[in-house]
Protein backbone atom coordinates (compact mmCIF):
# COMPACT_ATOMS: atom_id res chain seq x y z
CA UNK A 1 0.00 0.00 0.00
CA UNK A 2 1.31 3.58 -1.12
CA UNK A 3 1.44 5.97 1.95
CA UNK A 4 -0.54 8.57 2.19
CA UNK A 5 1.58 11.39 0.72
CA UNK A 6 2.12 8.88 -2.28
CA UNK A 7 -1.45 8.92 -3.06
CA UNK A 8 -2.69 12.49 -2.43
CA UNK A 9 0.55 12.93 -5.40
CA UNK A 10 -1.31 10.56 -7.74
CA UNK A 11 -4.62 11.99 -7.39
CA UNK A 12 -2.98 15.76 -7.51
CA UNK A 13 -1.49 14.54 -11.04
CA UNK A 14 -4.67 12.89 -12.13
CA UNK A 15 -6.57 16.47 -11.86
CA UNK A 16 -3.74 17.82 -13.95
CA UNK A 17 -5.49 16.39 -16.51
CA UNK A 18 -8.80 18.16 -16.08
CA UNK A 19 -8.60 22.05 -17.50
CA UNK A 20 -12.20 22.73 -16.08
CA UNK A 21 -14.69 22.33 -13.43
CA UNK A 22 -16.81 21.47 -15.54
CA UNK A 23 -14.60 17.81 -16.05
CA UNK A 24 -14.00 17.84 -12.42
CA UNK A 25 -17.63 17.96 -11.55
CA UNK A 26 -17.97 14.95 -13.95
CA UNK A 27 -14.80 12.84 -12.52
CA UNK A 28 -15.82 13.57 -8.81
CA UNK A 29 -19.77 12.23 -9.69
CA UNK A 30 -17.99 9.40 -11.19
CA UNK A 31 -16.01 8.38 -8.39
CA UNK A 32 -19.28 8.59 -6.23
CA UNK A 33 -21.41 6.48 -8.52
CA UNK A 34 -18.88 4.06 -8.52
CA UNK A 35 -18.50 4.24 -4.54
CA UNK A 36 -18.76 0.61 -2.60
CA UNK A 37 -22.32 0.46 -1.26
CA UNK A 38 -22.66 0.90 2.58
CA UNK A 39 -24.38 -1.96 4.60
CA UNK A 40 -27.93 -0.82 5.39
CA UNK A 41 -27.16 -1.29 9.32
CA UNK A 42 -25.01 1.59 9.18
CA UNK A 43 -27.57 3.85 7.82
CA UNK A 44 -28.88 5.16 10.84
CA UNK A 45 -28.68 8.25 12.70
CA UNK A 46 -25.33 6.57 14.25
CA UNK A 47 -23.52 6.99 11.80
CA UNK A 48 -24.66 9.74 10.72
CA UNK A 49 -22.81 13.55 9.94
CA UNK A 50 -25.26 15.61 9.21
CA UNK A 51 -24.09 18.37 6.68
CA UNK A 52 -26.19 21.81 5.11
CA UNK A 53 -27.46 20.22 2.11
CA UNK A 54 -26.64 16.67 2.35
CA UNK A 55 -25.96 13.58 4.97
CA UNK A 56 -22.99 11.66 5.25
CA UNK A 57 -22.82 8.11 6.53
CA UNK A 58 -19.57 6.84 7.91
CA UNK A 59 -18.05 3.48 9.38
CA UNK A 60 -14.56 2.62 10.44
CA UNK A 61 -13.58 -0.74 11.21
CA UNK A 62 -10.33 -2.33 12.16
CA UNK A 63 -8.38 -4.98 10.24
CA UNK A 64 -4.71 -6.11 10.65
CA UNK A 65 -3.58 -2.87 12.06
CA UNK A 66 -5.11 -0.73 9.75
CA UNK A 67 -7.96 1.59 9.28
CA UNK A 68 -11.05 0.63 6.70
CA UNK A 69 -13.73 3.43 5.48
CA UNK A 70 -17.08 2.25 4.15
CA UNK A 71 -19.64 4.89 3.41
CA UNK A 72 -22.32 6.34 1.83
CA UNK A 73 -24.41 9.68 0.97
CA UNK A 74 -27.46 11.15 -0.14
CA UNK A 75 -25.85 13.27 -2.72
CA UNK A 76 -23.53 11.96 -5.41
CA UNK A 77 -21.24 14.53 -5.58
CA UNK A 78 -20.17 14.24 -1.80
CA UNK A 79 -20.03 10.33 -2.22
CA UNK A 80 -16.98 11.20 -4.74
CA UNK A 81 -15.60 13.32 -1.77
CA UNK A 82 -15.83 10.56 -0.12
CA UNK A 83 -14.35 7.97 -2.26
CA UNK A 84 -11.57 10.41 -3.09
CA UNK A 85 -10.62 11.06 1.02
CA UNK A 86 -10.55 6.79 1.12
CA UNK A 87 -8.53 6.57 -1.46
CA UNK A 88 -6.24 8.38 0.34
CA UNK A 89 -6.57 6.97 3.92
CA UNK A 90 -8.89 4.07 4.13
CA UNK A 91 -6.54 1.17 4.53
CA UNK A 92 -4.11 3.05 6.36
CA UNK A 93 -2.19 2.92 9.75
CA UNK A 94 -4.28 4.53 12.75
CA UNK A 95 -1.24 6.51 13.33
CA UNK A 96 -0.90 7.93 9.83
CA UNK A 97 -4.34 8.99 9.36
CA UNK A 98 -4.05 11.06 12.43
CA UNK A 99 -1.01 12.67 11.40
CA UNK A 100 -2.57 13.04 7.41
CA UNK A 101 -2.86 16.81 6.20
CA UNK A 102 -4.70 16.45 3.25
CA UNK A 103 -2.74 19.11 1.42
CA UNK A 104 -4.28 17.61 -1.24
CA UNK A 105 -7.61 18.78 -1.37
CA UNK A 106 -6.43 22.22 -1.82
CA UNK A 107 -4.42 21.22 -4.75
CA UNK A 108 -7.35 19.60 -6.21
CA UNK A 109 -8.91 23.48 -7.32
CA UNK A 110 -12.07 22.43 -5.80
CA UNK A 111 -12.51 24.85 -2.33
CA UNK A 112 -14.32 27.21 -4.49
CA UNK A 113 -16.91 24.61 -5.31
CA UNK A 114 -17.50 23.54 -1.80
CA UNK A 115 -16.78 26.53 -0.11
CA UNK A 116 -20.02 28.02 0.87
CA UNK A 117 -21.99 24.75 1.86
CA UNK A 118 -19.75 22.23 1.94
CA UNK A 119 -16.20 22.88 3.34
CA UNK A 120 -18.11 22.24 6.36
CA UNK A 121 -19.18 18.71 5.38
CA UNK A 122 -16.26 17.98 3.97
CA UNK A 123 -14.63 19.05 7.27
CA UNK A 124 -16.79 16.89 9.69
CA UNK A 125 -15.87 14.11 7.40
CA UNK A 126 -12.14 14.17 7.81
CA UNK A 127 -13.14 14.55 11.57
CA UNK A 128 -14.62 11.68 11.66
CA UNK A 129 -12.10 9.42 10.34
CA UNK A 130 -10.05 11.08 12.46
CA UNK A 131 -12.23 10.23 15.23
CA UNK A 132 -12.13 6.58 14.42
CA UNK A 133 -8.20 6.48 13.93
CA UNK A 134 -7.91 8.26 17.18
CA UNK A 135 -10.42 5.78 19.02
CA UNK A 136 -8.51 2.89 17.27
CA UNK A 137 -5.20 3.87 18.60
CA UNK A 138 -5.96 4.50 22.07
CA UNK A 139 -8.08 1.28 22.06
CA UNK A 140 -4.79 -0.77 21.22
CA UNK A 141 -2.46 1.25 23.70
CA UNK B 1 -41.03 56.61 -20.59
CA UNK B 2 -39.69 53.95 -23.18
CA UNK B 3 -41.70 50.97 -23.50
CA UNK B 4 -39.66 47.90 -21.57
CA UNK B 5 -37.42 46.65 -24.13
CA UNK B 6 -35.55 43.26 -23.03
CA UNK B 7 -32.14 44.29 -24.90
CA UNK B 8 -31.63 47.87 -23.19
CA UNK B 9 -32.39 46.53 -19.88
CA UNK B 10 -29.69 43.77 -20.23
CA UNK B 11 -27.53 46.33 -21.34
CA UNK B 12 -27.89 48.64 -18.27
CA UNK B 13 -26.23 45.62 -16.33
CA UNK B 14 -22.04 45.06 -17.15
CA UNK B 15 -22.21 41.77 -15.15
CA UNK B 16 -24.85 40.08 -17.64
CA UNK B 17 -22.25 40.20 -20.55
CA UNK B 18 -19.55 38.44 -17.91
CA UNK B 19 -18.86 34.81 -18.19
CA UNK B 20 -18.85 31.90 -15.63
CA UNK B 21 -16.22 29.21 -16.52
CA UNK B 22 -15.96 30.85 -20.05
CA UNK B 23 -19.52 30.07 -20.55
CA UNK B 24 -22.65 32.63 -21.37
CA UNK B 25 -23.42 33.24 -17.45
CA UNK B 26 -27.43 32.47 -16.95
CA UNK B 27 -28.33 34.30 -13.24
CA UNK B 28 -31.35 32.79 -11.82
CA UNK B 29 -30.58 33.72 -8.30
CA UNK B 30 -32.05 37.24 -8.20
CA UNK B 31 -34.43 36.21 -5.15
CA UNK B 32 -31.22 35.78 -3.37
CA UNK B 33 -29.59 39.16 -4.90
CA UNK B 34 -30.28 40.98 -7.81
CA UNK B 35 -27.71 42.41 -10.45
CA UNK B 36 -27.00 46.05 -10.23
CA UNK B 37 -27.19 48.46 -12.83
CA UNK B 38 -24.62 50.33 -14.27
CA UNK B 39 -25.92 54.25 -13.22
CA UNK B 40 -25.75 52.31 -9.34
CA UNK B 41 -22.15 51.10 -9.53
CA UNK B 42 -21.12 54.84 -11.13
CA UNK B 43 -23.16 56.11 -8.11
CA UNK B 44 -20.68 54.30 -5.79
CA UNK B 45 -17.57 55.22 -7.48
CA UNK B 46 -18.68 58.84 -8.03
CA UNK B 47 -19.12 58.72 -4.06
CA UNK B 48 -15.72 57.83 -3.29
CA UNK B 49 -13.99 59.36 -6.08
CA UNK B 50 -15.67 62.89 -5.87
CA UNK B 51 -17.48 63.78 -2.58
CA UNK B 52 -16.70 61.04 0.26
CA UNK B 53 -17.49 62.61 3.59
CA UNK B 54 -19.41 62.14 7.26
CA UNK B 55 -22.90 63.39 7.23
CA UNK B 56 -24.43 66.14 9.28
CA UNK B 57 -21.64 66.78 11.44
CA UNK B 58 -19.28 68.64 8.99
CA UNK B 59 -19.21 72.32 7.70
CA UNK B 60 -17.39 71.90 5.08
CA UNK B 61 -18.33 71.76 1.36
CA UNK B 62 -17.44 67.74 0.85
CA UNK B 63 -19.51 67.29 3.72
CA UNK B 64 -22.71 69.40 2.70
CA UNK B 65 -22.41 67.46 -0.62
CA UNK B 66 -22.58 64.06 0.84
CA UNK B 67 -25.30 65.08 3.22
CA UNK B 68 -27.31 66.46 0.66
CA UNK B 69 -27.23 62.83 -1.58
CA UNK B 70 -28.33 61.15 1.49
CA UNK B 71 -30.65 63.23 2.99
CA UNK B 72 -32.01 63.21 -1.15
CA UNK B 73 -33.11 59.17 -0.96
CA UNK B 74 -34.89 59.10 1.90
CA UNK B 75 -37.17 61.34 0.36
CA UNK B 76 -37.00 58.87 -2.81
CA UNK B 77 -37.57 56.46 -1.22
CA UNK B 78 -40.61 57.79 0.48
CA UNK B 79 -41.95 58.48 -2.87
CA UNK B 80 -40.61 54.83 -3.87
CA UNK B 81 -43.38 52.85 -1.60
CA UNK B 82 -45.78 56.04 -0.87
CA UNK B 83 -44.99 56.90 2.46
CA UNK B 84 -46.78 59.97 3.78
CA UNK B 85 -43.87 61.49 4.85
CA UNK B 86 -39.55 61.21 4.54
CA UNK B 87 -39.60 60.94 8.48
CA UNK B 88 -41.23 57.28 8.45
CA UNK B 89 -38.72 55.77 6.36
CA UNK B 90 -35.68 54.48 8.14
CA UNK B 91 -32.08 53.72 7.00
CA UNK B 92 -31.33 49.61 8.26
CA UNK B 93 -28.81 47.25 6.65
CA UNK B 94 -31.46 45.49 5.50
CA UNK B 95 -35.12 43.41 6.43
CA UNK B 96 -32.74 41.55 8.68
CA UNK B 97 -31.96 44.21 10.45
CA UNK B 98 -35.36 46.13 9.89
CA UNK B 99 -37.22 43.39 11.65
CA UNK B 100 -35.13 43.07 14.54
CA UNK B 101 -35.04 46.57 15.08
CA UNK B 102 -38.94 46.96 15.05
CA UNK B 103 -39.23 43.42 18.08
CA UNK B 104 -36.55 44.62 20.38
CA UNK B 105 -38.50 48.38 20.35
CA UNK B 106 -41.93 48.12 19.08
CA UNK B 107 -41.88 44.34 20.68
CA UNK B 108 -40.41 44.92 23.68
CA UNK B 109 -42.20 47.90 25.01
CA UNK B 110 -45.57 46.44 23.60
CA UNK B 111 -45.73 42.58 24.33
CA UNK B 112 -45.78 40.85 27.40
CA UNK B 113 -46.72 37.41 29.23
CA UNK B 114 -49.17 35.42 27.28
CA UNK B 115 -49.40 37.86 24.46
CA UNK B 116 -49.17 36.48 20.67
CA UNK B 117 -47.64 37.26 17.57
CA UNK B 118 -48.95 36.08 14.61
CA UNK B 119 -46.71 35.28 11.68
CA UNK B 120 -46.93 32.59 8.50
CA UNK B 121 -45.41 29.00 7.93
CA UNK B 122 -44.00 30.42 4.74
CA UNK B 123 -41.68 33.08 6.82
CA UNK B 124 -37.85 33.54 6.25
CA UNK B 125 -35.86 32.90 9.00
CA UNK B 126 -35.11 36.83 8.99
CA UNK B 127 -39.09 37.04 10.24
CA UNK B 128 -39.10 34.01 12.80
CA UNK B 129 -36.52 33.96 14.63
CA UNK B 130 -36.18 37.81 16.18
CA UNK B 131 -39.70 37.01 16.85
CA UNK B 132 -38.98 33.69 18.98
CA UNK B 133 -36.61 35.78 20.78
CA UNK B 134 -39.09 37.70 21.61
CA UNK B 135 -41.52 35.46 22.74
CA UNK B 136 -38.91 33.56 25.01
CA UNK B 137 -37.41 36.60 26.52
CA UNK B 138 -41.30 37.74 27.47
CA UNK B 139 -43.01 34.50 27.63
CA UNK B 140 -45.05 35.36 24.45
CA UNK B 141 -46.58 32.96 21.93
CA UNK B 142 -45.85 32.32 18.52
CA UNK B 143 -48.66 31.74 16.39
CA UNK B 144 -48.84 30.48 12.76
CA UNK B 145 -50.88 30.94 9.89
CA UNK B 146 -50.80 27.90 8.19
CA UNK B 147 -49.86 26.51 4.52
CA UNK B 148 -51.94 24.72 1.97
CA UNK B 149 -50.32 21.76 -0.84
CA UNK B 150 -50.30 25.16 -3.29
CA UNK B 151 -48.06 26.51 -1.28
CA UNK B 152 -50.74 29.49 -0.27
CA UNK B 153 -51.75 31.04 3.53
CA UNK B 154 -55.04 28.97 4.21
CA UNK B 155 -56.86 32.30 4.70
CA UNK B 156 -59.63 30.66 6.27
CA UNK B 157 -57.89 30.12 9.52
CA UNK B 158 -56.82 33.73 9.84
CA UNK B 159 -60.07 35.15 12.12
CA UNK B 160 -59.49 32.16 14.96
CA UNK B 161 -55.64 33.29 15.25
CA UNK B 162 -56.57 37.00 15.29
CA UNK B 163 -57.65 36.47 19.28
CA UNK B 164 -57.83 38.94 22.25
CA UNK B 165 -54.56 38.40 22.65
CA UNK B 166 -52.68 38.56 19.36
CA UNK B 167 -50.71 42.07 19.86
CA UNK B 168 -48.87 41.52 16.72
CA UNK B 169 -48.87 40.15 12.76
CA UNK B 170 -46.11 39.96 11.08
CA UNK B 171 -46.19 38.20 7.77
CA UNK B 172 -44.33 37.90 4.38
CA UNK B 173 -45.50 39.61 0.95
CA UNK B 174 -44.32 37.52 -1.41
CA UNK B 175 -41.93 33.93 -0.09
CA UNK B 176 -39.25 33.90 -1.47
CA UNK B 177 -38.57 30.29 -1.73
CA UNK B 178 -42.61 29.44 -3.10
CA UNK B 179 -42.41 32.42 -4.84
CA UNK B 180 -46.49 32.96 -3.55
CA UNK B 181 -48.00 36.16 -3.60
CA UNK B 182 -49.94 36.80 -0.04
CA UNK B 183 -53.25 38.80 0.62
CA UNK B 184 -51.17 41.11 2.95
CA UNK B 185 -53.99 43.57 2.23
CA UNK B 186 -56.93 41.13 3.60
CA UNK B 187 -54.48 40.36 6.45
CA UNK B 188 -54.06 43.68 7.48
CA UNK B 189 -57.97 44.58 6.95
CA UNK B 190 -58.85 41.81 9.16
CA UNK B 191 -55.91 42.45 11.85
CA UNK B 192 -57.12 46.18 12.05
CA UNK B 193 -60.42 45.03 12.32
CA UNK B 194 -59.71 43.94 15.86
CA UNK B 195 -56.59 47.24 16.38
CA UNK B 196 -53.34 44.65 15.44
CA UNK B 197 -50.69 46.13 13.76
CA UNK B 198 -49.21 44.25 10.94
CA UNK B 199 -45.44 44.57 9.43
CA UNK B 200 -45.13 43.13 5.69
CA UNK B 201 -41.53 41.65 5.35
CA UNK B 202 -41.36 43.06 1.89
CA UNK B 203 -37.92 41.52 1.13
CA UNK B 204 -38.80 39.77 -2.55
CA UNK B 205 -42.22 42.22 -3.11
CA UNK B 206 -40.39 45.57 -3.81
CA UNK B 207 -38.64 43.75 -6.97
CA UNK B 208 -41.95 43.29 -8.42
CA UNK B 209 -44.59 44.80 -7.34
CA UNK B 210 -45.19 48.51 -7.19
CA UNK B 211 -45.42 49.42 -3.33
CA UNK B 212 -47.63 51.53 -2.07
CA UNK B 213 -47.80 51.10 1.98
CA UNK B 214 -50.61 53.66 2.46
CA UNK B 215 -52.67 51.88 -0.05
CA UNK B 216 -51.96 48.64 1.97
CA UNK B 217 -52.27 50.19 5.01
CA UNK B 218 -49.07 48.51 6.43
CA UNK B 219 -47.73 49.48 10.54
CA UNK B 220 -44.63 48.76 9.04
CA UNK B 221 -42.53 47.55 5.48
CA UNK B 222 -39.65 46.36 5.27
CA UNK B 223 -36.91 45.92 1.97
CA UNK B 224 -33.41 45.46 1.55
CA UNK B 225 -31.27 47.55 -0.96
CA UNK B 226 -29.43 44.44 -2.13
CA UNK B 227 -32.33 42.78 -3.48
CA UNK B 228 -33.79 45.51 -5.70
CA UNK B 229 -31.23 46.53 -7.76
CA UNK B 230 -28.99 48.64 -5.09
CA UNK B 231 -25.44 47.41 -3.03
CA UNK B 232 -25.99 45.08 -0.24
CA UNK B 233 -25.60 46.66 3.38
CA UNK B 234 -28.23 49.22 2.96
CA UNK B 235 -32.13 48.82 3.62
CA UNK B 236 -35.52 50.35 4.96
CA UNK B 237 -37.71 50.23 7.54
CA UNK B 238 -40.91 52.10 7.09
CA UNK B 239 -43.18 53.06 9.85
CA UNK B 240 -46.52 54.77 10.40
CA UNK B 241 -44.96 57.58 12.03
CA UNK B 242 -46.73 57.79 14.89
CA UNK B 243 -45.84 54.45 15.96
CA UNK B 244 -42.40 54.90 15.54
CA UNK B 245 -42.63 58.45 17.81
CA UNK B 246 -44.16 56.36 20.63
CA UNK B 247 -41.07 53.39 20.33
CA UNK B 248 -37.84 53.21 22.17
CA UNK B 249 -34.56 54.19 20.40
CA UNK B 250 -33.28 50.60 18.91
CA UNK B 251 -29.33 50.94 19.23
CA UNK B 252 -27.47 53.91 21.18
CA UNK B 253 -24.84 56.60 20.13
CA UNK B 254 -24.24 58.72 17.90
CA UNK B 255 -27.01 60.52 15.52
CA UNK B 256 -29.59 59.08 17.67
CA UNK B 257 -29.31 61.54 20.22
CA UNK B 258 -30.81 65.53 20.97
CA UNK B 259 -28.12 66.28 23.64
CA UNK B 260 -25.96 63.73 26.14
CA UNK B 261 -24.82 64.77 29.69
CA UNK B 262 -23.94 61.66 32.23
CA UNK B 263 -27.11 62.88 34.32
CA UNK B 264 -29.53 62.61 31.06
CA UNK B 265 -29.84 61.99 27.62
CA UNK B 266 -32.74 63.04 25.24
CA UNK B 267 -33.17 61.16 21.79
CA UNK B 268 -32.75 63.03 18.73
CA UNK B 269 -36.47 63.15 16.50
CA UNK B 270 -37.89 60.40 14.52
CA UNK B 271 -36.40 58.70 12.16
CA UNK B 272 -32.70 59.66 13.53
CA UNK B 273 -33.48 58.19 16.97
CA UNK B 274 -33.12 54.99 15.29
CA UNK B 275 -30.16 55.31 13.43
CA UNK B 276 -27.04 55.39 15.20
CA UNK B 277 -23.71 56.19 14.39
CA UNK B 278 -22.63 57.12 10.90
CA UNK B 279 -24.85 55.49 8.77
CA UNK B 280 -24.10 53.62 5.08
CA UNK B 281 -23.55 56.73 3.24
CA UNK B 282 -22.55 55.61 0.06
CA UNK B 283 -24.95 52.29 -0.21
CA UNK B 284 -27.65 54.45 0.23
CA UNK B 285 -27.39 57.15 -2.29
CA UNK B 286 -26.49 54.11 -4.67
CA UNK B 287 -30.20 53.07 -3.49
CA UNK B 288 -31.32 56.66 -4.63
CA UNK B 289 -29.68 55.70 -7.75
CA UNK B 290 -31.30 51.70 -7.72
CA UNK B 291 -34.46 53.79 -6.79
CA UNK B 292 -33.95 56.81 -9.87
CA UNK B 293 -34.00 53.39 -12.17
CA UNK B 294 -36.49 51.64 -11.64
CA UNK B 295 -38.37 55.12 -12.22
CA UNK B 296 -37.45 55.46 -15.46
CA UNK B 297 -38.14 51.97 -16.17
CA UNK B 298 -41.43 51.16 -17.65
CA UNK B 299 -42.02 48.58 -14.37
CA UNK B 300 -45.65 47.69 -16.04
CA UNK B 301 -43.98 46.19 -18.94
CA UNK B 302 -40.94 44.64 -16.73
CA UNK B 303 -43.53 43.00 -14.76
CA UNK B 304 -45.70 41.78 -17.31
CA UNK B 305 -42.11 40.12 -18.83
CA UNK B 306 -41.58 38.33 -15.81
CA UNK B 307 -45.06 36.99 -15.88
CA UNK B 308 -44.33 35.44 -19.08
CA UNK B 309 -40.86 34.10 -18.14
CA UNK B 310 -42.35 32.55 -15.08
CA UNK B 311 -44.97 30.86 -17.10
CA UNK B 312 -42.85 29.83 -19.82
CA UNK B 313 -40.31 28.74 -16.99
CA UNK B 314 -43.36 26.77 -15.36
CA UNK B 315 -44.49 24.88 -18.46
CA UNK B 316 -40.87 23.71 -19.36
CA UNK B 317 -39.56 22.95 -15.83
CA UNK B 318 -43.03 21.21 -15.06
CA UNK B 319 -42.51 18.98 -18.24
CA UNK B 320 -39.07 17.68 -17.49
CA UNK B 321 -39.12 13.77 -16.36
CA UNK B 322 -39.10 13.37 -12.17
CA UNK B 323 -39.74 16.83 -11.80
CA UNK B 324 -42.21 18.26 -8.87
CA UNK B 325 -42.66 21.94 -8.73
CA UNK B 326 -43.04 22.92 -5.31
CA UNK B 327 -45.32 26.26 -4.84
CA UNK B 328 -47.88 26.04 -7.30
CA UNK B 329 -50.12 29.37 -5.83
CA UNK B 330 -52.93 31.05 -7.81
CA UNK B 331 -51.03 34.40 -7.96
CA UNK B 332 -46.86 33.66 -7.63
CA UNK B 333 -43.75 36.13 -8.24
CA UNK B 334 -41.02 34.92 -10.98
CA UNK B 335 -39.49 31.89 -8.76
CA UNK B 336 -39.89 28.57 -9.93
CA UNK B 337 -38.81 26.53 -7.32
CA UNK B 338 -38.40 22.14 -7.14
CA UNK B 339 -37.74 18.59 -6.46
CA UNK B 340 -36.18 16.24 -8.86
CA UNK B 341 -37.06 12.46 -7.77
CA UNK B 342 -33.73 10.28 -7.26
CA UNK B 343 -31.70 13.48 -7.57
CA UNK B 344 -29.80 15.66 -4.83
CA UNK B 345 -30.67 19.32 -5.67
CA UNK B 346 -27.57 20.18 -4.56
CA UNK B 347 -25.78 17.48 -6.97
CA UNK B 348 -28.46 19.13 -10.04
CA UNK B 349 -27.24 22.90 -9.12
CA UNK B 350 -23.69 21.98 -8.89
CA UNK B 351 -24.05 20.41 -12.44
CA UNK B 352 -25.84 23.63 -13.76
CA UNK B 353 -23.04 25.87 -12.37
CA UNK B 354 -20.44 23.82 -14.61
CA UNK B 355 -22.41 25.14 -17.56
CA UNK B 356 -22.48 28.37 -16.05
CA UNK B 357 -25.91 28.94 -14.82
CA UNK B 358 -26.88 30.21 -11.21
CA UNK B 359 -29.77 28.47 -9.56
CA UNK B 360 -30.10 27.78 -5.36
CA UNK B 361 -30.29 24.59 -3.71
CA UNK B 362 -31.14 24.11 -0.23
CA UNK B 363 -34.04 25.42 2.26
CA UNK B 364 -33.59 29.39 1.46
CA UNK B 365 -33.88 29.74 5.19
CA UNK B 366 -37.64 28.98 5.01
CA UNK B 367 -36.78 25.48 7.01
CA UNK B 368 -40.17 25.60 8.36
CA UNK B 369 -41.54 25.35 4.41
CA UNK B 370 -39.21 22.28 3.73
CA UNK B 371 -40.43 20.56 6.67
CA UNK B 372 -44.45 20.90 5.42
CA UNK B 373 -43.65 19.80 2.09
CA UNK B 374 -41.18 17.09 3.61
CA UNK B 375 -38.58 17.37 1.65
CA UNK B 376 -34.82 18.99 2.58
CA UNK B 377 -34.54 21.66 0.15
CA UNK B 378 -35.29 22.71 -3.23
CA UNK B 379 -33.93 23.91 -6.44
CA UNK B 380 -34.92 27.69 -6.82
CA UNK B 381 -34.73 29.47 -10.11
CA UNK B 382 -35.72 33.19 -9.49
CA UNK B 383 -36.14 35.53 -12.26
CA UNK B 384 -35.96 39.28 -12.70
CA UNK B 385 -36.85 41.26 -15.69
CA UNK B 386 -33.33 41.27 -17.23
CA UNK B 387 -33.80 37.13 -17.70
CA UNK B 388 -34.85 35.63 -21.30
CA UNK B 389 -36.94 32.88 -22.59
CA UNK B 390 -33.41 31.43 -23.74
CA UNK B 391 -31.85 31.65 -20.64
CA UNK B 392 -35.01 29.16 -19.54
CA UNK B 393 -33.81 26.73 -22.15
CA UNK B 394 -30.79 26.90 -21.14
CA UNK B 395 -31.99 25.76 -17.88
CA UNK B 396 -34.42 23.52 -18.68
CA UNK B 397 -32.23 21.49 -21.34
CA UNK B 398 -29.41 21.18 -18.83
CA UNK B 399 -31.63 20.25 -16.32
CA UNK B 400 -32.62 17.24 -18.76
CA UNK B 401 -28.91 16.51 -19.08
CA UNK B 402 -28.39 16.21 -14.93
CA UNK B 403 -30.79 14.30 -14.52
CA UNK B 404 -29.59 12.04 -16.94
CA UNK B 405 -26.26 11.73 -15.25
CA UNK B 406 -27.36 11.87 -11.68
CA UNK B 407 -30.57 9.64 -11.65
CA UNK B 408 -29.17 6.80 -12.92
CA UNK B 409 -27.18 5.39 -9.96
CA UNK B 410 -27.69 8.10 -6.89
CA UNK B 411 -29.45 6.74 -3.96
CA UNK B 412 -33.26 6.58 -3.30
C1 LIG C 1 -38.69 37.00 2.27
C2 LIG C 1 -37.39 37.43 2.84
N1 LIG C 1 -37.34 38.01 4.04
C3 LIG C 1 -36.19 38.42 4.58
C4 LIG C 1 -34.99 38.26 3.95
C5 LIG C 1 -33.72 38.72 4.61
O1 LIG C 1 -33.17 39.77 3.92
P1 LIG C 1 -31.70 40.29 4.23
O2 LIG C 1 -30.83 39.08 4.28
O3 LIG C 1 -31.39 41.19 3.09
O4 LIG C 1 -31.75 41.01 5.53
C6 LIG C 1 -34.97 37.66 2.69
C7 LIG C 1 -33.70 37.45 1.99
O5 LIG C 1 -33.31 36.36 1.61
C8 LIG C 1 -36.20 37.22 2.13
O6 LIG C 1 -36.23 36.65 0.93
Amino acid sequence: MSSIKQIEEEIISDFELFDSWEEKYHYIIELGQKLAPLDDKYKVDEYKIKGCQSSVWLNGEERDGKLFFSADSDSTFVKGEIALLMMVLSGQAPEDILDAKLEFIDALGLRQHIAVTRANGLASMIKQMKTYAFAMTTANK
Amino acid sequence: MTPFDINKVRSDFPILSEKAYGKTLVYFDNAASSQKPKVVIDALVDYYSTYNANVHRGVHFLSQKASAAFDAVRDKVKTFINAESEREIIFVRGTTEAINLVASTYGRKNIGQGDEILISAMEHHSNIVPWQMLCEEKGAILKVIPLNEKGELIMDALPELLTDKTKFVSVVHISNSLGTMNPVKEIIRQAHAKGIPVLVDGAQSTAHEIIDVQELDADFFTFSGHKILAPTGVGCLYGKLHLLEAMPPYQGGGEMISSVSFEKTTYNEVPFKFEAGTPNIADAIALGAAIDYWNQLDRVGAAKWEMELLKYATKLISEVPSVRLIGTADKKASVVSFVIDGVNAMDAGMFLDTKGIAVRTGHHCTEPVMNFFQIPGTLRASFMFYNTNEEVDALAENLTKAIALLQTHSVA
